[in-house]
């Protein structure tokens, strides 16, 4: 299998390959069966393979420095750690210049296991700040600069770090039913010249602080999210996410998956977009294998996508509804979401956790009725949006509660990556759907829906418009469903080929990108999903300072997002 | 003498009745008398009609049971619909999604601020027993390790008419208690014996701080 | 038209005469008797509001309701009570406990004290004297005392700012109350509760009587009185969303049952008082120049009329509650104190112009 292997990025992964499973017990015997296995090389490259350039940590921020300001590099769309065992662990940066398109794919490692250090990119992104936190919390890298290395998913007494191959996290960790220590101060880090880690203190919250916890047991939050909410009266003065409550450990027991088995997992991550979570996970490993999916095929998980997406949103108008107070508006808004799961349900079988996409093609032929359903359901749901509008949006206290509260600049959710309605509401054009069509996306017409304003109204309105085009994109295609195969012949084993992939698909809510590192196992070597809520929940605190209280439940509740997507 | 029987939910509608014929048989076995029954049947009716529950919800089931309470199935009907966002005055908490380690003693602390009676309903599969995160180093495979489960809905998520029929049994449950004299949920005790002595540990801890 | 006062005449001359008790005890004697009048009738205007307001909000929603237990659904409260009756009251270390104790009594007291100012029927007056709407404003202040309480007490600082925010809003929206309720008193010209149903039952009622003036100060009155309930959109104080349960996140059991039924019965209070000041109160419904008509009107009791009517405006409270979404307290406030206050500033002077000038029917 290593004959496909571009120069490039071959050497070091091969070496790796074969050299790194020797702790991960699955991954093992695998490695030793691997040449035997190897299944029949791609015809041509895969379409979504990164090939990061290697940077020392020395070269790193210069190279940062560079891009971020000379290359316009304004988007860091996702930021995986690693651990390649004996090569160290490491950073793979994903940078993209939201004008040209222009990609960037840079690694830097670090091969000190006792106390491994990286320079911080948190003052180039704004984004990079939760990442780096992730990062440190699962493999213990510290970031120096970083002005607030707290862990960010485990508790703060946790021991170890779960994602490193050798690492067991159940051995340190049985289950503590203690509360949990919450700390009021936090760390930042330099490196010495003798090359010693030096931690300052910094205040999180000060005695004066009069500091109120919104969550984890919350309605406003959306599940289980904790805001320590720094009050002044009525108005925030700081906010401080605490995350993990439904921390799932989704990424480290892909590790000990095969491929279909991995598919279980991502309906379950962001439950409003199941459909697409997962036919973007199919995506990168058909992508990645080389393997072309049937017409009929595309055309289904595009459909498939798009009631989804009206799905979701439809949640989102209900919430915000239930949130601010107007009940009926959210029993208006699950009535007609009844509707599609309906339709969902004759063909998947299920409501809400649905199992439909497959690699190489989906589970099973649409329900004879599908096409007649959908039909229906089209002009009911564009009568309702009208409903929808005289019932809430014209309502003067929604007006006067979302418009001109938490605004976002472009910059400002750019910095964050926040994709999705989010970033769309301040002016920012990034539906993966225009810019990166896939599926069936390039055959039909629809607006991308874009506002101006950035505030909470700017983001309800844009969800609500959303549901019209994806009507239309439905419209265009249900009638001219072509005839193929539903699910091309796979083998009994799906092996990827080594390198390192991400695809991404346009979420209900931003993009969602699944990263895998391949050492050409029945089972991934590193699985990384692009959150499209955590830049969300980033961005809260910018989003809600001197705001009002009640002013968080409309911008938590327009920002939109699914707290299981975020924890993983 | 009067014996314990569940009046407004016909015998035959509900597959598994033997855990309810044992709870009826210990029951009987105590006996009671007939005013003491006679005033216990009201108070049952009463409670088993008027199961607040409280919002709790973590992931995926968390959506369905927002299904529950809309229109199509409308939990109100069952006068459940009265949910409340604090514990204190909740009398059910529906465990709908995955609890992670972290969030454990999150949960244990919400039960404990309930006050009696209190039921706990374990909805989907990952809070029966980890679900499809069972291996999971962060997940906690079963809420019942930590609190006391009276009524195990599996799916994953489970459809809205399970909630119901989870709930219907929920309520042949406390249809058979005894608010007099003895009580038949005995295995409660061995919490609320540890719960009082974590509770004075920490007053003294407090105390000398 | 049916005078109520001919059975508590009756009544005093059976204890008087026919028992042959002195004047005191026979007083004490009607005193506990019209206690436990009003205490049924609290509980049973509560339980039935509580019922209505399921099964209001159920058909604004396109649900059912309750329907399971009893016809229709219609015992669905009684156990409800039965179950908040026999449910633990939880005290909390580090809460004042006296105050926590307290709190819900005052809620409760103070509902139940305005509770008993309505005007049932000709006659059936149970607290009515010449200042009677002075002390109805006077006491109904009482139940904030409560809920500033019920927030301090509980240690806890979801309910501490849901009291505050109470405080600050209950306190405000009096304000408008009593200027409606001012300019009311310009239009009859008296206080006292049996005297304004009087006066509307000769000359008609208010709103017709007052037109312009009435009409707005009707409309105010209905969402001052909302605010004053605590009740959507103004619900802030225990605005679900952010506060949890607001200033009773803390109280379980029949203590939170008590600002449960006083929360209904509050509702009932300001929707009662708006169909005495502004409906006619028992007053039945009179078109001029219809004799018949009037006179089959007549046969209607008095207290049917008055329930009738306050079924009515309740009805329209929660048409506003399960429609409206939540205002945020600033907007609360400056909705008070910059349109509201100088609204009902402008409108008392329309009134007493009106009056003064004899612009009325």
């Amino acid at each position: 299998m290593s004959e496909e292997l571009t120069p490039k990025a071959a050497p070091a992964e091969a070496q790796k390959a074969k050299a790194a499973p020797a702790a991960a017990k699955p991954a093992a015997k695998a490695a030793t069966a691997k040449p035997a296995a190897a299944p029949a090389a791609p015809a041509k490259p895969a379409v979504n393979e990164l090939k990061p350039q290697v940077l020392a940590p020395e070269a790193l921020r210069a190279e940062m420095e560079r891009l971020r300001h000379k290359e316009g590099m304004d988007f860091l769309v996702n930021l995986t750690g690693e651990d390649w065992m004996e090569d160290g662990l490491g950073v793979v940066y994903q940078l993209e210049n939201t004008q040209t398109g222009a990609q960037a794919c840079l690694k830097c490692v670090t091969t000190d296991r006792e106390h491994p250090a990286l320079p911080s990119v948190s003052d180039l992104w704004d984004i990079a700040h939760t990442y780096e936190r992730e990062v440190y919390d699962f493999y213990g890298i510290v970031f120096t600069g970083h002005p607030d290395m707290r862990r960010l998913f485990m508790r703060e007494d946790w021991v170890g770090y779960p994602m490193r191959k050798d690492n067991d996290p159940e051995k340190d960790n049985p289950l503590r039913m203690t509360n949990e220590p919450l700390s009021d101060v936090t760390h930042s880090y330099e490196l010495t010249a003798d090359g010693q880690l030096v931690a300052t203190e910094h205040p999180l919250f000060t005695a004066d602080d009069y500091v109120v916890n919104i969550g984890p047991q919350h309605p406003s939050t959306h599940g289980v999210l904790h805001f320590r909410v720094a009050l002044e009266g009525e108005m925030i003065r700081k906010i401080d996410p605490v995350l993990g409550y439904i921390h799932r450990g989704v990424e480290k027991i892909s590790e000990q998956m095969t491929y279909p088995q991995l598919l279980a997992m991502t309906d379950r991550l962001d439950y409003l977009g199941a459909m697409q979570n997962r036919h973007a996970l199919c995506m990168c490993i058909e992508q990645a294998m080389g393997v072309e999916v049937s017409d009929r095929v595309q055309v289904i998980r595009t459909i498939m996508d798009e009631l989804q997406r009206i799905d979701s949103h439809i949640l989102f108008f209900s919430c915000l509804c239930q949130d601010l107070g107007a009940t009926t508006a959210f029993l208006y808004g699950f009535r007609d979401r009844e509707k599609i799961l309906d339709i969902f349900e004759e063909t998947c079988g299920g409501r809400l956790i649905l199992n439909y996409n497959t690699i190489g093609g989906v589970m099973a032929d649409i329900h004879p009725n599908f096409v007649k359903r959908v039909k229906e359901f089209i002009p009911y749901m564009r009568k309702n949006i009208k409903e929808y509008h005289d019932i809430f949006t014209g309502n003067v206290i929604f007006q006067n509660r979302a418009k001109g509260v938490g605004v976002l600049t472009k910059e400002q959710v750019i910095s964050y990556g926040c994709t999705g309605g989010t970033g769309r509401a301040s002016g920012w054009h990034n539906d993966l759907r225009k810019i990166r069509p896939y599926a069936a996306y390039d055959r039909v017409q629809f607006n991308e829906v874009i506002r101006t304003e950035g505030d909470s109204f700017a983001r309800y309105m844009i969800r609500l418009d959303e549901i019209l085009e994806s009507l239309s994109i439905i419209e265009q295609l249900i009638d001219n469903i072509p005839e193929g195969d539903v699910q091309q012949k796979m083998k009994p084993i799906i092996k990827l080929p080594v390198g390192t992939y991400y695809s991404a698909v346009e979420g209900s809510r931003g993009q969602l990108g699944v990263f895998i590192e391949s050492k050409g196992d029945k089972n991934p070597y590193r699985v990384h999903y692009r959150s499209t809520g955590l830049p969300l929940v980033s961005v809260m605190d910018t989003a809600c300072r001197n705001n009002m209280l009640a002013d968080l439940i409309t911008i938590g509740g327009t920002v939109d997002y699914v707290v299981p997507d975020i924890d993983r | 003498m009067k014996r314990a029987t569940i009046k407004s939910i016909p015998y035959e509608e509900f597959k598994d009745n033997e855990t309810y014929e044992k709870i009826v048989a210990e029951l009987n076995a105590g006996g009671a008398n007939v005013v003491v029954r006679a005033l216990d049947d009201l108070i049952d009716w009463g409670r088993s009609n008027s199961l607040w529950p409280l919002t709790f919800a973590t992931s995926c089931c968390g959506i369905e049971f927002m299904a529950v309470c809309a229109a199509r199935y409308d939990i109100a009907r069952f006068g459940f619909e009265v949910t409340r966002n604090s514990p204190r005055q909740a009398d059910v908490i529906l465990v709908c999604g995955t609890i992670t380690t972290k969030m454990a003693p999150v949960l244990k602390r919400l039960y404990d601020q309930m006050a009696d009676p209190k039921y706990v309903v374990a909805i989907g599969g990952c809070s029966v027993s980890g679900g499809p995160f069972t291996k999971s180093y962060h997940v906690l495979n079963g809420v019942d390790k930590i609190i006391p489960v009276d009524v195990y809905v599996p799916g994953c998520p489970p459809r809205p008419e399970s909630f119901l029929y989870g709930m219907m049994q929920l309520q042949r449950i406390v249809k058979v208690e005894n608010f007099f004299g003895t009580t038949n949920r005995k295995e409660r005790d061995p919490y609320k014996v540890q719960a009082a002595e974590k509770e004075e540990q920490i007053y003294n801890q407090e105390e000398q701080a | 038209m049916f005078d109520f006062s001919t059975v508590t005449t009756w009544l005093h001359s059976f204890l008087m005469q026919t028992c042959g008790m002195a004047e005191w005890g026979a007083i004490l004697t009607e005193s506990v008797l019209v206690a436990l009048v009003i205490i049924t009738l609290y509980a049973v205007f509560a339980i039935a509001l509580i019922y209505m307001e399921r099964k209001v909000c159920a058909c604004f929603q396109c649900r059912l309701g309750p329907m399971r237990v009893g016809k229709w659904g219609t015992l669905q409260v009684f156990s409800d009570v039965f179950k908040m009756l026999t449910k633990e009251i939880i005290s909390m270390r580090q809460s004042d406990l006296f105050l926590h104790n307290l709190a819900p009594f005052l809620v409760v007291t103070a509902s139940m004290i305005t509770f008993s100012c309505l005007p049932w029927n000709q006659g059936a007056h149970i607290i009515d004297f010449n200042v009677g709407v002075f002390f109805f404003l006077a006491i109904s202040s009482i139940g904030v005392v409560g809920i500033l309480l019920a927030g301090w007490s509980s240690n806890n600082k979801y309910s501490l700012i849901g009291a505050m925010r109470s405080g600050a809003q209950i306190i405000s929206y009096e304000l408008s109350i009593g200027l409606t309720m001012l300019a009311m008193i310009c239009l009859t010209g008296t206080m006292s509760f049996s005297e304004i149903c009087h006066d509307q039952y000769v000359n008609g009622w208010n709103i017709v009587r007052g037109h312009v003036p009435a009409v707005i100060a009707f409309l105010i009155y209905l969402v001052a009185g909302n605010a004053e309930c605590n009740r959507g959109p103004f619900d802030l104080p225990e605005c679900e969303s952010e506060l949890t349960a607001g200033y009773h996140t803390e109280y379980s059991g029949m203590h939170f049952g008590y600002y449960y039924l006083a929360e209904y019965l509050n509702l009932f209070i300001c929707a009662g008082m708006a169909s005495t000041i502004f409906l006619g109160g028992w007053a039945p419904l009179h078109l001029y120049g219809l004799e018949a008509f009037n006179g089959v009107m007549d046969m209607i009791p008095g207290a049917v009329w008055f329930v009738g009517k306050t079924f009515f405006v309740v009805f329209l409270l929660m048409w506003l509650r399960w429609t409206f979404p939540r205002l945020r307290i600033d907007q609360i406030l400056s909705l008070e104190w910059k349109y509201l206050v100088p609204f009902t500033m402008v409108n008392l002077v329309l009134m007493a112009l009106c009056v003064a000038m004899g612009w009325t029917f």
